[in-house]
């Protein structure tokens, strides 16, 4: 067993090598000019702007506006793509009423419809949360309503045999075996989320990391550009990170997750 | 002490569009018996099976549980499918104890006991062999005390040496609690292992009623070879169209 973690942290090491001698190259070719700070900042630089934005305060008011609307948005956009799927999913009527628009609105790219949101909403929050909502909406609607399809037909049978009203038939049965195709929704709805956020907020913002870049852009401050980019990779990788703890402990009974002989609590 | 119910069908008929799939079905089966419905697939046993379950109704007469008709789901008549149908997501003690009243909850430990699994209540089903996932189906079966328990082919997809001790669980457990037992299968040795009484069921028709009076535990003696021939060669003996086709071929 600690054999196996000491090989576990050893490959970890050798997983890191790359981007730490990247770094470490990075900032030695700027050091030494090779890389003008024009064109690109050290990390050094990059690192000391993020200090001078956290003491600044500036760095947390871009990062909780950023956040905020991202999550905002996915709220939305996730819950309402949610419960059409669950409608969708469970109610004929509502898959032959629903169904078909949904398919056709999403065919337009949400992306698309920026200068509309603009010209109807100004660059205010309201045009981010709903560029936000409606790119999450999608695929968080699909998933949900393929999941709950493909619930096996001989379980809800076998719930209904064994006596399972409607309402615990729908939390036991149907929910739990669309919970996976869900998550993956959820998934890929972070990734949308994140990316539509960033288009957002630098093609129209006054608030935000995208605002700080832009505005950074103006000035040629490049250590706050470069910055801005890893404050959205950082978060891009938070959200994941977030989405697979759910993972783990909402699909522990899933073969894929065991590590080993699982004991559900 | 019989726990078991009367099951009676009367001119049980079955349609799916025009095709007939049972035909003027009559049995009646006294409570506490062990009755075995063979026949080869598409003979309409499954069918027959859902109709006596209140999952699906007949196009014509009725199916009688203690003189009652059969008009849907009964918590007094449970199902063992041919396959597990465990829920994936809830531990094997959460299977059991699906769907019963909390006070009852208890009780599944015991269910699980009496299939030997009680070591495995707080497993993911998806760690156990095919054999297991069955005995938990069962025991989640037993647990509700059924007068009427209906098995669909439950040890089709089993090895034949688990399939023998799935057969002696059965039985046993089928004795100690005395349920009525109908048992759908197409393994005509399993049906004379375990049944007081074999039909033969062939394209909608019971063809052939036949009682087994050998005693228990059942072994795979002379008389039980006999009982198996006989059956086995009505089977295969079959419809007259068959024979035809044989002779013109």
């Amino acid at each position: 067993m600690k054999l196996r973690r000491q090989a576990g942290n050893g490959r970890k090491l050798v997983s890191a090598a790359i981007p730490v001698l990247v770094i470490v190259l990075w900032q030695v070719l700027g050091a030494f000019g090779l890389i003008a700070s024009s064109v690109l900042p050290t990390p050094l630089q990059v690192v000391q702007a993020g200090v001078h934005l956290a003491v600044t305060g500036t760095l947390w008011s871009a990062l909780s506006v950023s956040a905020g609307r991202a999550f905002l948005g996915f709220a939305i956009g996730g819950g309402v793509g949610f419960v059409l799927g669950l409608l969708n999913g469970v109610f004929r009527w509502a898959e032959t009423v629903f169904d078909a628009t949904l398919q056709m609105v999403r065919t337009i790219p949400h992306l698309a419809l920026i200068p509309l949101v603009i010209l109807w909403f100004g660059i205010g929050e309201e045009a981010k949360v709903i560029l936000v909502a409606l790119g999450v909406l999608f695929p968080v609607y699909l998933n949900t309503f393929h999941g709950i399809k493909s619930v096996d037909p001989g379980l809800i049978e076998m719930g209904k045999v064994y006596g399972l009203n409607t309402l615990s038939l729908y939390l036991k049965v149907i929910l739990p075996g669309a919970l996976s195709s869900v998550l993956v929704g959820v998934r890929y709805g972070l990734g949308v989320m994140w990316t539509t956020l960033i288009v957002a907020e630098t093609i129209a913002s006054n608030t935000g990391i995208g605002y700080l870049a832009m505005n950074a852009r103006e000035f040629m401050q490049m250590d706050v550009v470069v910055l801005s980019i890893l404050l959205y990779a950082l978060l891009g990788t938070l959200s994941d990170v977030m989405a697979r703890t759910l993972e783990k402990k909402w699909l522990r009974w899933h073969p894929q997750f065991q590590v080993s002989a699982a004991e559900p609590a | 002490m019989s726990n078991g119910v009367r099951l009676k069908l009367e001119a049980v008929e079955k349609r799916f569009g025009k095709h007939h799939v049972l035909q003027k079905v009559s049995v009646d089966v006294r409570p506490g018996k062990f009755i075995a419905v063979v026949g080869q697939s598409g003979g309409g046993k499954s069918t027959l099976l859902r109709l006596i379950a209140g999952l699906d109704s007949p196009s014509h007469g009725s199916v009688l549980v203690d003189n009652r008709v059969v008009t849907g789901i009964r918590p007094d008549t449970r199902v063992v499918f041919q396959e597990p149908r465990l829920l994936p997501w809830q531990s094997v003690i959460q299977n059991v104890q699906l769907g019963l009243p909390r006070s009852k909850r208890p009780v599944a430990h015991d269910a699980l006991q009496w299939v030997g699994l009680e070591q495995k209540a707080n497993e993911w089903p998806s760690v156990l062999s095919g054999g297991q996932k069955q005995r938990v189906a069962l025991a989640r079966a037993l647990v509700w005390n059924p007068n009427l328990l209906l098995l669909d082919e439950p040890l089709g997809a089993l090895d034949a040496l688990t399939r023998l001790e799935m057969q002696r669980l059965i039985e046993q457990l089928w004795l100690a609690q005395g349920f009525t037992a109908v048992l759908v299968t197409h393994d005509i040795g399993e049906a004379v292992t375990l049944a007081d009484r074999v039909v033969v069921l062939e394209q909608g028709s019971i063809t052939l009623d036949v009682p087994v009076d050998l005693e228990r535990p059942r072994r795979r003696d002379a008389r039980f070879h006999a009982i198996e021939s006989y059956i086995l060669d009505h089977v295969l003996g079959g419809p007259p169209e068959k024979e035809l086709v044989l002779q013109g071929g």
